[in-house]
């Protein structure tokens, strides 16, 4: 692993610049730190800093961009007969890189010498084989243009590590060396390694930043590259979902929306009658002790991972409602799997949710006008019912909308609980499916990477997303505004 | 001579641990308004919502002793404490406006009581209230604007008039004025001495100069202890206790 | 204000006796007393559905924590298994599991024989549905170690089927057998004179913590040892990653940004990040990592990498917390004494909010153990995770599965046998769920000053 030689050795130029640094202005004092502006090992920190930090960042956007700048160039090395209609350029680039990593592994293993493996051609060997005898099984035949972009592939990528390692090792000592030449006892070395954590800090800030960036950019490039393959206005206009991988599918994103819409009805039909409840009696009316006990027990619930719900539905509820409502029942269930299954679960996990957000919000009800209702002679519940829930409201709306979008976004409930049939239908106790779930299973399957039926669940994703977002950002929105009214 | 209103005899309040209020006697006249005064924490406000039994609503709070309004123990197991406070209203030291219209305000309480048998009947309700709170001619024009809308002085008067709606006979007012500026404060005292034509008013203060202007009987609480009770005037003249004479000329306080 | 008086409103009646509660109020106590009512009976639901959900998964989970084994004398023919007699171990490898099936279905019937029990079945074959098809492999294994035990009678504790211990578990009934191809009601029988003799017994069954997945038809085999450590090393990342982002970036925000539209803009975009769905960072690690960055699919290093972004508003949100509560007064002092900003948040600020900043780590690392949808995404399912990782490298970038993801997989093949896997890998979760939790709040209750 040369990068990882490359990052100790970027480290160990570090390590010696701050006792290098450290020495040096010691002895500039002949060891009277006294009269050094800053501790001495502050001297030390900031060589090591100027060392690392441009080497080791410069080492990461070359190993990010070296293979899209080696694909690019190999990619136009192939002839276009190599890029045929059954095929798309990505697939054959992996072919080449698969192949070339046969190839380090060959020469690695000793199976072929370094010159063979730049010199071999298809037409001559059989480099299946070859590799085989390496342990890197290769799916078919190479044909020899994937053979020659391979070989090229590994030069380039040869000559670029090289580079990389002279480029690295170049920038780490010339920071090095300038910091080294500034480190005089009069140099305001804390100040400047403050600076460098405070631009790490930031940074360590950004990655929030950087985390939505790229969620937004994988949805958009793989969205826009669904609706080159699939019509948008289908996806938007159609009734009906039904893919096949043979190609010929429909993508209507109405079913699932339907679905998803339909769960999360169910699951806050459950959810906020119960949790609202709780909240209230928890925070109006539960003395200390029954409050010690049931919040807590209520906040297990909320701390169970969503494979157990997932589970739990599946294999109790689902049976469970079967036999009240399936044949031997009231005979309106065919299978365990149901929107009322997974939608029951689903709510018996929100009750945390809503109750714990409603109590904060409710708490911050002040008490003056609690006080204000009890002296004019109003019972407890004409308090709760008239003066406290009225002026909680809006909080505890932006609550059950928090609450909704937990809903539509979850995913293991209904992978499990919810069925695989995308269906427009209200009869609650039938299988239906959702957005989360046709993503799992859009993007689990055997399906090509490229094709409409695997894309699509990005398109999706992308519907999501913009839902839980719009729900989240009004929500929050709310809930901020309330609290700044009491504040 | 006027009739005693409220009567209450070896009263004491303790929260948890702490001893707030101790051993308190005294007689509260009909259509007077008397006032407590004393320094901060002497239990001049706890002793206050003793009478509509406002310290239920603490856990911690515990009263024994006996108050009678009218000759009856208002601490009595029969009396709920729900019918009581709609005799006895309250006004608090901050103005607390429900987050409803003016007019929702008002009716709340007669509407959670039942006194209007219709809509009409209501209106008329909030419109007397309203007047009686010296708000009418400001508020009748925005009845269906919200309440936290008002200024303080008007909030605080929305208050006495939400409390008045539910025709008590006692008002208990918790230094209804130390949230206001001097002349919403002026206002309501003007307020507070009409009141007195019809209920029993007893109103906490901090402000000597206020209990002076707008009470008849004037009661000095001190760490708990009912120091001395007595006509207004004869307070500010010529306390008999030492404790009294110091906290009045502002020796302790 | 005399006007009040010129409302011809008739007067209610105004002196009423307190102690006589009227019909209104006792209506209005009534109200009152549903409505408390109301309440109770939410958080009742509210428990009794907890009490359901942890009742199910024990009363259904416990099973898997046991395992039926057939204890019987294997004779290792030396005829079967070293042809040549020379106890050369390469040429023993080559009898595959075929040529030890025999060996020990005979054994198991002889056994039977031995015994004298009185059944139907007459030929070794007829042992077939008893045994375990990894029982094979069992055998197999303990041979190549040991090439010397060939000809020797040894005592195994072989695997039973998964019929039979569904059998001896109350999972498969007798009233069943008519749809089952697998096991008939002789052989249950058999069983039943088999327990009785003391040669088929029930015992803990430390494979199942400890083992690894097995083939879809082989449930008794199946472990969750593999995903567990595929967990672990999830986690190791998650926690190398996030604690040092997520306290530099509490810090950044918390105490070093300036009061700008930017630091806002950092600031709702944690609050948002909170709340998106899981499934959408399976999305972006599919979509970044596999994708664009070409990291090997179902490895533990992804699935660390995508659980650390969506842990890290978590514990950006915690930590910013336990931040705040530190008192002012504790950096004006360190100000005060002439230390930098920088040093009086690294030398006083930050120890003291390191026990709230531990506990809200480990709720962080605890909700991450137990998602599963993103793992869905980067492919840490849909095959059988059999290889332990043989050290560091491997653990974070050969496939492996993670444990809600291997329970997923169990629930998903859909027999009952794999059910009760899939329930008591969940009470395996748990455990680690409630151990973490029960150390945070340990951490809590000991190290949180009130200020």
């Amino acid at each position: 692993m040369p990068t990882l030689w490359l990052f100790g050795l970027v480290l160990f130029l570090a390590a010696a610049g701050f006792l290098a640094a450290r020495m040096r202005v010691m002895t500039a004092v002949s060891g009277d730190r006294r009269q050094l502006h800053s501790l001495p090992n502050y001297y030390g920190w900031n060589t090591a800093m100027k060392a690392a930090t441009p080497a080791l960042g410069l080492l990461v956007v070359w190993l990010i961009a070296q293979p899209m700048v080696i694909d690019s160039r190999v990619a136009t090395l192939l002839p276009d007969q190599a890029v045929s209609a059954d095929t798309t350029l990505g697939l054959v680039m992996s072919d080449v890189r698969r192949v070339a990593e046969g190839l380090d592994a060959a020469v690695a293993q000793g199976v072929m010498s370094a010159e063979q493996a730049g010199s071999i051609r298809a037409e001559f060997t059989d480099v299946r084989d070859r590799l085989a005898e390496a342990g890197v099984a290769l799916g078919s035949n190479v044909s020899s243009e994937v053979l020659n972009a391979a070989q090229r592939y590994r030069t380039l990528a040869a000559t670029g590590m090289l580079w990389m390692t002279i480029a690295v090792l170049g920038v780490a000592c010339l920071g090095l060396a300038w910091s080294l030449r500034e480190t005089r006892p009069e140099f305001r070395a804390r100040n400047v390694v403050e600076q460098g954590v405070r631009a790490i800090l930031l940074f360590a800030a950004l990655v929030a930043i950087l985390t939505t960036i790229g969620i937004v950019l994988s949805l958009i490039f793989n969205t826009i590259e669904f609706f080159r393959l699939y019509p948008a206005s289908e996806f938007f206009g159609s009734l009906t979902w039904s893919p096949s991988f043979g190609g010929g599918s429909e993508l209507g994103i109405w079913p699932l929306l339907w679905g998803t819409l339909y769960i999360s009805l169910i699951a806050l039909l459950v959810a906020v009658p119960i949790g609202l409840f709780a909240a209230i009696y928890l925070s109006e009316y539960a003395g200390p002790k029954v409050r010690a006990f049931a919040k807590p027990m209520l906040e297990v619930l909320a701390g169970i991972p969503t494979i157990v719900y997932g589970l739990f539905a599946l294999l109790t509820v689902g049976p469970l409602l079967l036999e009240v409502f399936g044949r031997d029942g009231l005979g309106w269930m065919q299978a365990g799997t149901a929107v009322m299954t997974a939608g029951l679960v689903m709510g018996v996990m929100l009750i945390p949710f809503v109750s714990s957000l409603s109590d904060d919000i409710i708490n911050s009800v002040p008490q003056a006008m609690r006080d204000g209702s009890y002296g004019l002679g109003a019972t407890q519940s004409e308090t709760i019912r008239q003066v406290v829930l009225p002026a909680a409201l809006p909080g505890i709306v932006g609550a059950i909308l928090l609450a909704a979008s937990r809903a539509i976004g979850e995913t293991m409930i209904v992978v499990l609980g919810a069925g695989a049939a995308a269906k427009l239908s209200l009869n609650p106790f039938e299988a239906m499916t959702t957005v989360t779930a046709k993503i799992v299973s859009q993007l689990t399957g055997d399906a090509d990477f490229a094709s409409p039926e695997a894309l699509v669940a990005f398109a999706l994703g992308m519907t999501l997303f913009v839902i839980t977002l719009g729900l989240n950002v009004f929500a929050l929105w709310i809930v901020r505004r309330y609290r700044e009214q009491y504040e | 001579m006027t009739e005693v209103k409220i009567a209450a005899r070896g009263v004491q309040v303790y929260y948890g641990d702490t001893h707030a209020i101790k051993d308190v006697d005294v007689d509260i006249e009909d259509k007077t308004v008397t006032a407590f005064i004393g320094p901060s924490g002497c239990g001049k406000s706890t002793f206050l919502r003793c009478l509509n039994r406002m310290n239920d609503t603490i856990d911690v709070a515990r009263v024994t002793g006996d108050i009678r309004i009218d000759g009856e123990d208002i601490y009595d197991k029969r009396v709920d404490p729900v019918q009581l406070r709609a005799k006895v209203g309250m006004v608090f030291q901050k103005p607390n406006p429900f987050p409803k219209s003016i007019y929702d305000n008002v009716a709340y309480g007669p509407k959670i009581h039942g006194m209007a048998r219709n809509k009409g009947e209501l209106d008329e309700i909030v419109e007397r209230a309203l007047r009686r709170g010296a708000l009418w001619d400001e508020a009748k024009d925005r009845l269906n604007e919200p309440g936290t809308g008002l200024s303080g002085g008007q909030q605080q008067r929305l208050c006495i008039a939400r409390a008045v709606a539910t025709e008590p006979e006692v008002l208990l007012m918790d230094e209804p004025c130390s949230a206001l500026d001097p002349i919403a404060t002026a206002q309501v005292e003007e307020l507070i001495d009409e009141l007195r034509q019809d209920y029993s008013v007893v109103i906490v203060t901090h402000s000597m100069q206020q209990a002076a202007r707008v009470s008849q009987k004037t009661a000095f609480f001190h760490l708990g202890n009912l120091v001395e009770y007595d006509e207004t005037g004869k307070i500010f003249t010529n306390p008999e206790d030492s404790r009294t004479e110091s906290y009045i000329t502002g020796r302790i306080g | 204000m005399t006007d009040a008086t010129t409302l011809d409103v008739p007067e209610a009646p105004r002196k009423r006796s307190l102690t006589t509660v009227d019909s209104r109020t006792q209506k209005r106590n009534s109200a009152e007393k549903r409505f408390r009512a109301y309440g109770i009976s939410a958080i009742l639901i509210g428990i009794f559905f907890l009490v359901v959900l942890l009742g199910s998964i024990l009363f259904n989970g416990v099973g898997a924590f046991q395992q039926t084994f057939i204890n019987v004398p294997v004779y290792l023919d030396p005829a079967k298994l070293d042809k040549n007699g020379e106890r050369n171990v390469e040429d023993i490898k080559k009898v595959s599991t075929f040529g030890y099936t025999p060996l020990i279905q005979n054994a198991v019937f002889d056994r039977v024989t031995e015994l004298g029990i009185d059944t139907p079945l007459d030929s070794a074959k007829d042992m077939k549905a008893l045994i375990s098809a990894s029982a094979a492999a069992q055998v197999r294994d303990v041979v190549i170690a040991d090439p010397d035990l060939i000809g020797e009678t040894v005592e195994f504790r072989i695997l039973a089927a998964s019929r039979v211990d569904g059998y001896l578990k109350d999972r498969v009934f007798r009233e069943d057998l008519a749809r089952d191809k697998n096991i008939d009601a002789v052989h249950l029988d058999l069983t039943d004179a088999l327990r009785e003799a003391g040669v088929i017994t029930k015992t803990f069954n430390t494979d199942f913590i400890f083992g690894a997945d097995a083939s879809e038809s082989r449930a008794e085999q199946a472990g969750l040892g593999v995903s567990m450590l595929g967990s672990f090393f999830m986690m190791l990342v998650v926690l190398i990653l996030s604690l040092p982002i997520g306290v530099a970036a509490s810090i950044y925000l918390e105490e070093f940004a300036p009061q700008n539209r930017f630091t806002d803009l950092i600031e709702v975009n944690i609050s948002n990040l909170a709340a998106v769905p899981s499934i959408v960072f399976g999305i972006l690690g599919l979509a970044v990592f596999i994708q664009f960055a070409h990291l090997p699919q179902s490895a533990p290093l992804v699935g660390g990498l995508v659980l650390t972004l969506m842990t890290l508003p978590t514990i950006i949100i915690s930590t910013r917390a336990s931040l705040k509560a530190v008192p002012p007064s504790i950096r004006d002092a360190a100000l005060g004494v002439g230390a930098s900003k920088m040093q009086s948040v690294f030398h006083h600020v930050l120890p003291l909010a390191m026990p709230g900043i531990l506990t809200g780590t480990i709720i962080g690392l605890a909700q991450a153990l137990g998602e599963t949808a993103p793992l869905l995404l980067i492919g840490m399912v849909g095959y059988i995770a059999t290889n332990y990782p043989d050290g560091l490298a491997s653990g974070f970038l050969d496939p492996n599965s993670a444990m809600p993801a291997q329970i997923y997989e169990w629930a998903k093949r859909a027999d009952p046998a794999y059910y009760e896997r899939a329930w008591g890998g969940i009470i395996i979760l748990l455990v680690f769920l409630l151990t973490m939790n029960i150390i945070a709040i340990i951490l809590r209750r000991r190290f949180e000053r009130r200020w």
